[in-house]
């Protein structure tokens, strides 16, 4: 069973995953990290293009940190995490759609021909991955017969979900790096149209949509781990441990993804999507429910 | 919203922030699940509305100020008596007091009180909503399959503008 987190929790929680959004950019980048740059972009000036809808900007700029956070607060840390929804996958869910609108108000509002391809990618992006995403955290909720996070973790205490739903998981893992736009799914904020979405912010702007990518990144890795890998289950070491290093596992592979598998175009994905994946995953669905209605 | 903004990006997205309020209604009357779900369907359907109203408009690019409405006077009075009307019938309506109490998960017993005797027909329309939404897509789409494969359906692989990613 997943504990209630003291309320500090609450306030901790972003920090948390600010830390390991740094971690995980400074492996990345192979060198000293992204301090630099971070400092670079809280003292740069903001450029602002010509008849820009700059509420607009700011909104989608905020809104995908901020997204990325609230969707954290269903993850449990070991046993612990700050809500325990009972219905916390569809709020994760919800949450990561608010990235959809956050990107294309991002691509949108500095009416730039550039950024706005961007942002329109990143629609037609999340239509390719959403229905088989969908469908594989759907599955992890039907082989634990609830949507609460806590009831996916217990019902993993023998044979981890990634185990008897290895299609679940493999759409997971490609969809969390879709969620993201990073590595393979850049597209939408891919160097071919000069940054994409992100091409025309500056400044803090820049910082706090490049760093709220970094963190819906960190988040949709960290979720696999009670989705599929059995949070905080494991011999010996305390549960924390275990969720941290299954993370870890996780944004690893993701890396080492990025590095092998070069940007998709989005038709393609598409096609791959509706085609090949959505069938799996409503194949796998089907095998699960089976053996939950036998057991 | 609607009579401040003149773009269709913003007056897209004020509705949006409507529909989350409404999302956010339901979570307080304890419907948890229909709330969350309400936010994320809303939100999802939202973004994919803004493509299709820019795609649709006058003024395409959406930056150009335009108004949203015609006959601006009569729809701002309509507006606020509507709201003067509902705020008087919220203040002066005598509600009846919380008879026993609250279900152990009122979701259920929402779906169970809405659909329980008519769950044949809430299937039968939901198909036929399907079936009407495929045979729009179908009737409404350029190109065929006799477009794409040729008159027999012979030509294989067939001629697409653009390839997808299954080399089909």
């Amino acid at each position: 069973m997943v504990d209630p987190a003291p309320l500090w929790a609450v306030a901790v929680l972003p920090a948390v995953l600010v830390l390991a959004a740094w971690a995980t950019a400074t492996v990345d980048a192979r060198s000293t990290g992204p301090g630099r740059e971070v400092l670079r972009l809280l003292v740069q000036q903001r450029r602002i293009t010509r008849a820009a809808d700059i509420p607009l900007v700011r909104l989608g700029t905020t809104l995908l940190p901020v997204a990325a956070v609230l969707a954290a607060a269903v993850l449990p840390f070991g046993f612990r995490s700050v809500s325990d929804l009972p219905d916390g996958i569809v709020w994760f869910n919800a949450m990561e759609a608010l990235a959809w609108a956050a990107v294309w108000l991002t691509g949108w509002g500095p009416n730039s021909t550039l950024s706005l391809i961007g942002g329109y990618r990143f629609l037609a992006q999340g239509l390719a991955y959403e229905l088989p995403h969908m469908l594989a955290i759907t599955t992890a909720a039907l082989g634990a017969e609830s949507l609460r996070v806590g009831a996916v973790v217990d019902a993993q205490s023998g044979l981890w979900f990634a185990v008897w739903m290895p299609v679940a998981f493999g759409i997971y893992l490609l969809s969390a790096l879709a969620m993201a736009f990073w590595g393979p799914f850049d597209q939408p904020a891919g160097v071919d149209a000069a940054g994409g979405a992100a091409g025309e912010l500056s400044g803090v702007d820049r910082l706090l949509f490049l760093g709220g990518r970094w963190l819906l990144l960190v988040v949709a890795a960290a979720f696999a781990v009670p989705l599929f890998l059995g949070g905080g289950h494991g011999p010996l070491l305390p549960g924390w441990a275990w969720t941290v290093l299954k993370t870890a596992a996780v944004l690893g592979f993701l890396l080492w993804a990025r590095r092998r598998v070069p940007t998709l175009r989005m038709e393609r994905y598409m096609e791959l999507a509706w085609v090949v994946l959505t069938p799996i995953a409503v194949a796998q669905a089907l095998v699960v429910a089976v053996v939950v209605l036998a057991r | 919203m609607v009579f401040r903004f003149d773009s269709m990006a913003r007056a897209t997205f004020a509705l949006l922030t409507a529909l989350l309020c409404v999302g956010g209604e339901l979570i307080v009357l304890g419907l948890d699940y229909l709330g969350i779900a309400t936010v994320l369907m809303m939100t999802i359907e939202m973004a994919i509305m803004a493509v299709f109203m820019i795609m649709f408009m006058m003024n395409p690019a959406g930056l150009m100020p335009m108004t949203m409405i015609h006959n601006k006077r009569g729809a701002a009075v309509i507006c606020a008596l509507s709201f003067a009307l509902l705020v008087v019938g919220i203040l002066l309506a005598p509600w009846p007091r919380r008879q026993g109490r609250a279900p152990a998960d009122p979701t259920m017993d929402l779906g169970m009180s809405l659909m329980g005797p008519q769950m044949l027909t809430m299937l039968t329309l939901g198909m036929a909503l399907f079936a009407t939404i495929v045979a729009t897509v179908v009737l409404a789409t350029r190109r065929g399959r006799y477009d794409r494969f040729g008159d027999g359906l012979q030509d294989a692989p067939p001629a697409d503008p653009v390839r997808g990613g299954l080399g089909r």
